[in-house]
């Protein structure tokens, strides 16, 4: 069968399971809405907001990240996972007892300030719809790839889908629907590497697969890649190359990031008990972990897939001949994400590290003249099947499943910001008297107005997916998981305080980032060229937000300390969310 | 009034309890990734498994494992000294 008409049939019959989910759990009331009526028990919680974090940034681009790096990138993988231990010991539990809808909505009652409300929300819509762009750009290319239709037919397909089974269905509707997702992405992630792993190694399960021998060369999997890799004058895959300062930052910071999304934050407000709060993270950890363990597994397999595939006769042998490239390398160029130039004229694909100069001599002695093919990190993922020949159902399953990576986060998101718009701008600060009936119709239209926004940018993209993802996490780190975290743990933190820490932590982030990536992100205006060189202390902009929150900490508290205490109800909602039950008192005691 | 003050003489045992389990699991947490994973990989570096070593094993497979072992485990925890203390969700 044709592989386009495999990919349509695997993608309609997943969007179709998705429609008559929603349909299914279609949400009535305000409380279905923002949190599914608190009625989700913790292990499906744990596997829709498994769906709702990992987007298309951990479905297509991680394993990439990691192929072409290394040990380095193991950021990504420490940094979106660890962040699941600071939302399940710092946070999640105290704001399911403090038992409202939005994350804006806590901090504005906890800093007992509409303005600390305002702030938040405006952090939130600012690290959501930055998030959403990237989200709905991947929905196009992925779209575009496999279904061969325009990138454009592809988004509005896309967010056609999503705006019907979010406005409709709400959070109760996106919670269920994201199971589904969840299945969906993870039997795409798993099932070809499975199948890599147990060409490359014998062992089926990819993440023991990874630590084994390879058997083609008999040697270590990772002795080899660090061989073949080596040889053609890339840095060891194993090895540590970049600044440990750097790569200890960007760690924390996508762990607290990750901590601080709002998103993520909200769907622990959908359990039916702090017990339950509690849990959740970590079924939500287990799912995602199940992508996470194989991830680095795919990134090293494919890897050294795509040099013996470039240099079939070993790396000290010619390379392959442009003529006889593979399939996969052909639909590649289709799209520009591979590219190929024959420098040398002698017909061959030279792929090296042209930019180490230690390796030049070699490659002069062997005649090379420059590297010649050029490979996108981001389609590794979705080339894998196809760089390891697999059968076309893999491929067109991998397509529903990146696809749904991006669906179910966009969603999320999207869910987040018309909470946002509709509970904590309209009902919390200019209409308080709105009906039930009228902030549910808000909702929709926020959502809608979201959905259409983020469309239209994704059609126009200003070409920064990896920039705006790390403004998401910069922000969510910088600004909104300090505010949350001292709101439970400092209760001596003010006001004032708060709404300091959150804007001196939001603008150092905003203006580090800027700096190096453009103000706006509009290419050309950066002040400084993004080179290790020119950061402060070798700190990349990525890594930034970990600083950033640090800041927000010390000001909170050095401002909290110098003004006025906390009111005494404050101190008693404080007391109130620490514990689970603090109402009752101690069961052992009879009552007086 | 009796109840209220008994009330936070135990919260605030509670809270005492609480914040020793989280340091104790944050520096568990802070000892896999940043410790093995990063700052104290050339420690064990002659630690060798499967072509390279452990704290390589630890930056992409170990700490992620641990995560979850420490999530788990402070739910349990924490769900157990509720009910010891008296303060669980009762009927919810």
């Amino acid at each position: 069968m044709d592989q386009t008409v495999l990919n349509i049939m695997f993608v309609g019959a997943s969007f179709m399971l998705y429609i008559g989910i929603a349909w299914w759990a279609r949400a009535g009331s305000t409380s279905e809405f923002y949190a599914a009526g608190r009625g989700v028990h913790p292990i499906t919680n744990g596997m829709a907001t498994a769906a709702d974090w990992m987007s298309a940034a951990s479905f297509i681009s991680m394993a990439g990240l990691i192929a072409f790096v290394g040990y380095d990138n193991s950021s990504f993988l420490m940094g979106w996972t660890g962040g699941y231990v600071l939302l399940a010991l710092l946070l999640a539990p105290y704001l399911r007892k403090f038992g409202k809808f939005t994350v804006p909505e806590f901090i504005g009652d906890r800093f007992y300030s509409p303005t600390a409300r305002i702030v938040a929300v405006i952090c939130l819509i600012v690290a959501s719809v930055t998030y959403v762009i990237g989200q709905m750009t991947g929905v196009g290319v992925a779209f575009s790839r496999f279904l061969e239709v325009s990138n454009t037919t592809g988004l509005l397909i896309g967010a056609g889908v999503v705006f019907f089974y979010a406005v409709l269905g709400g959070m109760k509707g996106v919670t269920y629907t994201q199971v589904a997702q969840y299945v969906v992405l993870i039997f795409a992630f798993t099932v070809p590497a499975v199948f890599i792993s147990i060409q490359l190694t014998g062992v089926p399960l990819p993440p023991l697969g990874l630590f084994s021998d390879h058997t083609g060369s008999g040697a270590p999997l990772l002795a080899t890649l660090d061989q073949v890799v080596q040889d053609l004058g890339f840095n060891s895959y194993t090895g540590h190359h970049q600044s440990t300062l750097n790569m200890t930052l960007f760690t924390l910071s996508l762990m607290i990031g990750t901590a601080g999304l709002p998103h993520v934050i909200i769907r622990f407000f959908t359990v039916p008990s702090v017990q339950g709060a509690r849990f959740s993270a970590g079924w939500a950890l287990v799912f995602i972990a199940i992508l996470y363990l194989c991830a680095p597994a795919v990134g090293a397999m494919a890897r050294l897939n795509i040099v013996d595939t470039l240099y079939p006769q070993g790396t000290q042998e010619a390379p392959l001949a442009y003529e006889q490239r593979p399939g996969w390398i052909q639909t590649w160029e289709e799209t520009g994400l591979i590219t190929y130039e024959d420098k040398n004229g002698d017909g061959l694909i030279q792929f090296y590290n042209d930019k180490n100069e230690a390796f030049a001599p070699t490659a002069a002695e062997r005649g090379w003249n420059g590297s010649e093919m050029v490979i996108n990190r981001d389609i590794l993922v979705l080339a894998n099947p196809e760089i390891a020949q697999l059968p076309g159902w893999v491929i067109a399953l991998v397509a529903a499943g990146g696809i749904a990576a991006a669906l179910s986060t966009a969603a999320g998101l999207l869910l987040a910001i018309s909470s946002a718009v509709s509970h904590d701008l309209l009902k919390g600060t200019l209409m308080p008297d709105i009906s039930e009936k009228n902030e549910l119709v808000a909702a929709r239209i926020a959502m809608a107005v979201a959905i259409a926004v983020a469309t239209w940018l994704g059609l126009n993209p200003p070409g920064f997916a990896a920039q705006t993802v790390a403004l998401a996490f910069g922000i969510a780190a910088a600004s909104l998981f300090p505010a949350l975290m001292m709101g439970i743990f400092v209760s001596r933190v003010n006001n004032k305080g708060a709404v300091a820490g959150m804007l001196v932590g939001l603008s150092f982030t905003l203006v580090y980032i800027f700096l190096y990536k453009g103000w706006l992100f509009i290419p050309g205006t950066n002040s400084f060229p993004d080179t290790p060189e020119y950061w402060l202390f070798g700190i990349s902009p990525l890594a930034i937000g970990s600083v950033g929150a640090l800041l927000n900490f010390a000001t909170a508290i050095f401002i909290s300390n110098k003004t006025e205490d906390v009111p005494d109800e404050i101190k008693a909602l404080v007391d109130d969310i620490r514990v689970p039950n603090f109402q009752d008192g101690p069961r052992a005691v009879p009552a007086e | 009034m009796a109840i209220n003050q008994r009330n936070h003489e135990l919260a605030a045992r509670y809270w005492k309890a609480n914040i020793r389990i989280v340091t104790i699991c944050l520096i568990i947490w802070a000892s896999v990734s940043f410790g093995f994973g990063i700052l104290l990989r050339p420690l064990l570096s002659g630690i060798a498994i499967g072509g390279t070593d452990l704290g390589f094993w630890f930056a992409q497979q170990g700490s992620i494992l641990t995560f979850l072992a420490l999530i788990f485990f402070y739910a349990f925890y924490m769900n157990w000294l509720d009910k010891k203390m008296g303060v669980d969700e009762r009927g919810a």
